[in-house]
């Protein structure tokens, strides 16, 4: 079973057995172009929730993406930082980040779900 | 997650591609097409062997000696730089100057950039023996007249903006900005100040707060108003909010990136010196003001030229600049050396920080961009006070006279008013036709013009920034009008597939970024 | 007024379309104030009276070119081919912005990637940047750089680094908050062992100078290495680009950014500005490397073309968390070196170094025939050091009324360092003729034996 959680940022985390999975929504994506690089700390990094956690560059913009929980880094996407372009062809599938394991699990409580980011992406047009 | 945009030429995502099979320039068996020679890369051309120098009675034998006093580091592997006989050199670099657009070619609007004409007087003055041909380091006794000359150009400088010193060694308008802010940091260190807070407004250059942030203060970003410019309410909160004793600086472009003079300039300057904060006033604009207005009477404390925008002293594909700083009494102390030092008769240039004087350090080797600064004065004498000030009233002039004509059909964002030496317009008159300011923006390329400055300053969707400037005439301006209506005309008629192809009348077509940006190539690997 | 194409007819015209009565109208419309003008300043003159005014100020100047000249110290005087300069006056060279359209820019672009190839292969790195300001704002720039790799915040200095580069280095770190340390400086020695001393596991980079700025070369192998136990950069610094035609590339020593001065290729003396800093590095480093960079791509039709690239470093998109706050390279003397290096191509760079180095030899070995003067370096390139029997500032004072340029006493650069006061700096180019040199003998003799 997984659920699906979504931040102000943009950026949403897939829970699933107790680690999340983390990447940037598809709107941020088409938002940003082309994704040219894409750099993510080490295994083991410690995260605080609205932490700089990796960097995110396309060709006319550069960005951050901000933890959207706290939590200890288990894994890192190696294949995207090899193929930044997995993030503009398939976000939450192949494109995702890294890995977390919840370190609280209260933080999700302030996370969106699907049909609230949603309707926030239609605001934020 | 989302950040801003740049002066991308990159199409926005969704936007169709070129089309490769719609090329409509037909092949030749030459490669070159006409008067448009096909130009190989050096690498592909030269030889190790080839030389267009020469230095007679050595032979290359007698050049692979290795002499004991070379301490065994004599190079022996081959470097990897090929050569060309002058003839060849010549015709490379020529056919190379064919592909690029220039103002002495065309129409060059690009906003923020200020690309005026570049008078040749100034090429021939630097290029005078006694200016050309002197060392940075010989006696300063044989150097007077160098020396003079950069008294002369301070003068004009701290006149024309009513300050009361300069610092000329800065080497660019981002290198003027360090220094002005330096000059800032080290005031607040002598008064063992914690200030670390500067202001900087959302329209502001991208330099502002890089430097902001280079010297370790905290940038709080201030909102403009629906005009486009920054109240005195909104800094006066933003002390408020920070707290008054946090306040470093303000930094402000006048007129602003939107072409837009701040009406409330002064009253932000008195709430910022209330603060006990520097305003740092950000000069690339000094074009629309010079020979009007003194920043000096606006409580400006420090603001950096742009010689090779407003002095002209040229833009040579991306620099060299020049970025001399003016500065209020309450920061002349602590400029950086060297400085012109005048006892009487005797002019002499400090060259050390030292107990005698409060220099906050050095910012480049020797005295700065001397070439710039004679260019610089050659411009200005040239002009006079009357012709500074005949120059931005002509920019100013042309500015509005576009703004004018073409405000019926694209939308001015911050409402309709009188601009200074520049128009923002955005895209949003375009929505539904498909076309975006980029393929308009490529369009006028075929169209024989360079494109104004697009997606920059970021406050505006789809910015375009059209900057004119005083060097071209009526006529010349028409002929941009009358295009551009034309061109936003085909855009509502249903014509996007010809801005999406656009340009087509160029050496190469739109280039990918993209790939550019993934797998940089940076340099001329011979293939295996 | 000759540069503006305005006449008071068209003006009047255009003001009418626009609404306004006058142009200063138009700007109190626009909210800037009136009747704050400047005043007491001259009015406009004709080209043949600046023509005159300038000129007669550059006579009161002597000119590098009529004196026997032997000045150095970050400063190269060089021939450069007439070509050179006819070639940067191109208009579409001279009068073209930033490359920001790469369709109407390809001759920028191509020039900007052969330069970047050309210095990259000079430099001995795998990469390199389409230029900096300068050699000692590219020298700031490459400490700021280490700091941001190695995460860590103190640099060490070679005391033989030039120091104005020093004074550079200095005052940012100052500014951001940096530490810096110094080695003890070694007029003609190449103190391998104080710099190995300084560095420990805080240590970000270590900025070595080669040849320094007393004329002494260096084997950086053995300082790389020490750098790299220690988790820290090596920075090598040439102000003379001219050596590398005769001596090994500081990156095929183990330098890992390795900045320079470039103006000795293409670029005159111009009294120190405009010149040309070249920066390069290693791959890996790529973004974190300052400045802009020109790369290959391909156009909608599938042809190579160039482009910037990597522009996300950049401050325009970046902003406060820019690489750098630069904005500007020195285009236009990036091509004056990319068109010189090309005449010269790799045989005639290494005659002109073998030129330069034959030069300083025979200079060196006429020097050391004079009482009083003793040569201090046991290796050099075109630039050596030698002690004097008396102050060296005086005597080159002396010798320039005489319209010999001797070289730059020490005490210009180091007003402080009393153990140097009779030090003199000396570079001979190709640029220098026998006749020079029996000058500059003479001259040296009689002031020496003056009493």
């Amino acid at each position: 079973m997984s659920k699906t959680y979504y931040s102000n940022s943009h950026e949403y985390v897939r829970v699933e057995d107790g680690v999340a999975t983390v990447g940037i929504t598809s709107f941020a994506q088409s938002q940003l172009g082309d994704i040219v690089f894409v750099e993510i700390p080490e295994t083991g990094t410690a995260l605080n929730k609205g932490d700089e956690a990796a960097v995110v560059e396309s060709v006319k913009a550069a960005s951050e993406l901000y933890a959207p929980l706290s939590g200890e880094l288990t894994a890192a996407n190696d294949a995207l930082v090899a193929n930044p372009a997995l993030a503009n062809e398939d976000p939450e599938g192949e494109g995702w980040f890294f890995k977390l394991s919840i370190k609280d699990e209260g933080d999700l409580a302030e996370l969106m779900d699907q049909s609230q980011y949603e309707a926030f992406v239609k605001e934020s047009e | 997650m989302l950040n801003n945009k740049g002066r991308v030429t990159q199409p926005p995502e969704g936007a169709p591609q070129a089309d490769a099979t719609l090329s409509i320039q037909s092949q030749s068996h030459s490669g070159h097409k006409g008067l448009l020679m096909d130009e190989p890369l050096l690498f592909e051309i030269g030889s190790v062997e080839k030389t267009g120098v020469d230095f007679p009675g050595i032979s290359d034998e007698e050049a692979g000696e290795e002499s004991k006093l070379l301490a065994g580091l004599y190079r022996d592997e081959e470097i990897g730089l090929p050569g060309l006989s002058e003839p060849e050199a010549v015709r490379h670099y020529v056919r190379l100057s064919q592909k690029n657009y220039a103002i002495d070619s065309g129409f060059y609007p690009l906003g923020s950039c200020t690309m005026k004409h570049n008078p040749r007087l100034n090429e021939k003055m630097a290029r005078l023996p006694g200016f050309l041909d002197i060392h940075p380091l010989q006696p300063q006794s044989t150097v007077s007249g160098a020396l003079a000359l950069m008294e002369e150009l301070s003068h004009w400088l701290v006149e024309l903006t009513g300050m009361d010193s300069i610092a000329l060694s800065p080497k660019a308008g981002a290198h003027g900005e360090l220094c002005g802010m330096m000059a800032i940091k080290a005031a607040l260190e002598a008064a063992n100040s914690e200030r670390n807070i500067v202001l900087v407004p959302e329209s502001a250059h991208g330099t502002n707060p890089a430097t902001a942030a280079l010297l370790g203060f905290k940038v709080a970003s201030i909102p403009a108003d629906k005009d486009g410019t920054v109240r005195a309410s909104a800094v006066q909160d933003a002390i408020e909010k920070n707290g008054a004793e946090t306040i470093a600086a303000i930094m402000l472009t006048n007129p602003n990136t939107c072409g837009l003079f701040e009406r409330e300039i002064k009253e932000i300057a008195d709430a910022v010196h209330e603060a006990g904060g520097y305003f740092y006033c950000d000069g690339a604009n000094f074009n629309a003001i010079m020979g009007r207005v003194r920043p000096g009477d606006l409580g400006v404390d420090a603001m950096h030229f742009n010689l090779h925008k407003t002095f002209s002293t040229p833009h040579g594909g991306g620099g060299p600049g020049s970025g001399p700083v003016v500065l209020s009494k309450r920061l002349t102390p602590f400029a950086p050396v060297p400085f012109l030092k005048r006892d009487g008769d005797a002019l002499t240039l400090v060259e050390d920080a030292d107990e005698t004087n409060k220099a906050f350090g050095r910012l480049t080797a020797f005295h700065g961009q001397m070439g710039m600064y004679v260019r610089a004065l050659s411009y200005i004498l040239s002009h006079g006070l009357d012709g500074l000030a005949a120059a931005s009233g002509d920019a100013v002039l042309n500015a509005n006279y576009i703004r004018t004509k073409l405000k019926d059909l694209l939308n001015q964002p911050f409402g309709d008013q009188a601009c200074m030496h520049e128009v923002l317009f955005d895209e949003s008159s375009l929505s539904g036709t498909g076309v975006t300011t980029l393929d308009l923006a490529k369009r006028l390329i075929d169209e024989g013009f360079h494109p104004m400055t697009i997606y920059f300053p970021l406050v505006a969707k789809g910015a375009m920034l059209i900057e004119p400037t005083e060097s071209e005439s009526t006529e010349s301006i028409d002929l941009f009008i009358h295009t551009m209506r034309a061109l936003i005309s085909e855009a509502h008629a249903g014509e996007e597939e010809r801005f999406h192809q656009a340009p087509i009348h160029t050496p190469l077509r739109r280039l990918d970024e993209t790939g550019a940006a993934r797998k940089p190539v940076l340099k001329w690997v011979e293939e295996a | 007024m000759r540069y503006l194409p305005h006449t008071e007819r068209s003006r009047a015209l255009m003001l009418e379309e626009v609404g306004a009565a006058s142009i200063e109208e138009l700007f109190n419309d626009a909210g800037a104030p009136v009747g704050l003008a400047p005043s007491k300043l001259p009015n406009h003159k004709s080209e043949l009276e600046v023509d005159r005014y300038l000129r007669k100020l550059s006579e009161r100047n002597t000119v590098a070119a009529n004196a026997a000249f032997f000045v150095g110290c970050g400063a190269y005087r060089h021939h450069v081919p007439a070509s050179v300069d006819h070639l940067i006056q191109r208009s579409e060279f001279l009068t073209s912005y930033t490359p920001y359209q790469p369709e109407i820019s390809q001759g920028t672009l191509q020039y900007l990637f052969e330069f970047q190839t050309q210095v990259a292969n000079l430099l001995g790195s795998e990469i390199a940047n389409a230029s900096l300001y300068d050699g000692s704002t590219g020298c700031g720039e490459a400490v700021l750089m280490a700091h941001r790799i190695t995460r860590r915040k103190k640099a060490v200095l070679s005391g033989n680094l030039h120091p104005h580069y020093a004074s550079v280095v200095k005052t940012i770190s100052h500014m951001a908050d940096y530490r810096v340390k110094e080695a003890t400086i070694d007029a003609g020695l190449a103190n391998t062992d104080a710099i190995l001393s300084m560095i420990d596991e805080e240590t970000s980079c270590v900025v070595v100078q080669t040849p320094d700025v007393f004329g002494t070369l260096y084997d950086l192998n053995a300082i790389a290495e020490a750098a790299h136990e220690k988790g820290a950069l090596l920075i090598a610094v040439v102000t003379e680009i001219v050596s590398l035609g005769a001596i090994k590339a500081p990156g095929d020593m183990g330098a890992d950014i390795v900045v320079a001065e470039g103006q000795s290729i293409g670029n005159g003396l111009n009294f120190g500005g405009p010149y040309l800093g070249l920066f390069a590095c290693r791959e890996k480093y790529i973004r974190q490397m300052p400045g802009r960079v020109c790369g290959q791509t391909t156009d909608a039709d599938g042809k190579r073309g160039f482009v910037l690239t990597l522009s996300t470093r950049e401050q325009h998109i970046r902003r406060e968390k820019a690489t750098s706050n630069i904005c500007t390279n020195s285009g236009l003397c990036c091509l004056s070196f990319n068109i010189h290096m090309t005449l010269l191509g790799e045989t005639g760079l290494r005659k002109l170094a073998h030129v330069n180095h034959t030069k300083a030899v025979q200079l060196s070995e006429r020097l050391s025939e004079i009482d009083g003067v003793q040569v201090l370096n046991s290796s050099f390139f075109n630039e050596f050091t030698v002690e004097l029997s008396k102050p060296a500032a005086p005597v080159v004072e002396a010798l320039a009324a005489n319209n010999i340029l001797a070289g730059v006493p020490a005490s210009r650069l180091w007003p402080e360092a009393k153990s140097l006061e009779n030090t003199l700096i000396l570079a001979a180019t190709e640029t220098v003729v026998d006749e020079d040199i029996d000058q500059l003998c003479a001259g040296l003799k009689e002031q020496l034996d003056a009493e």
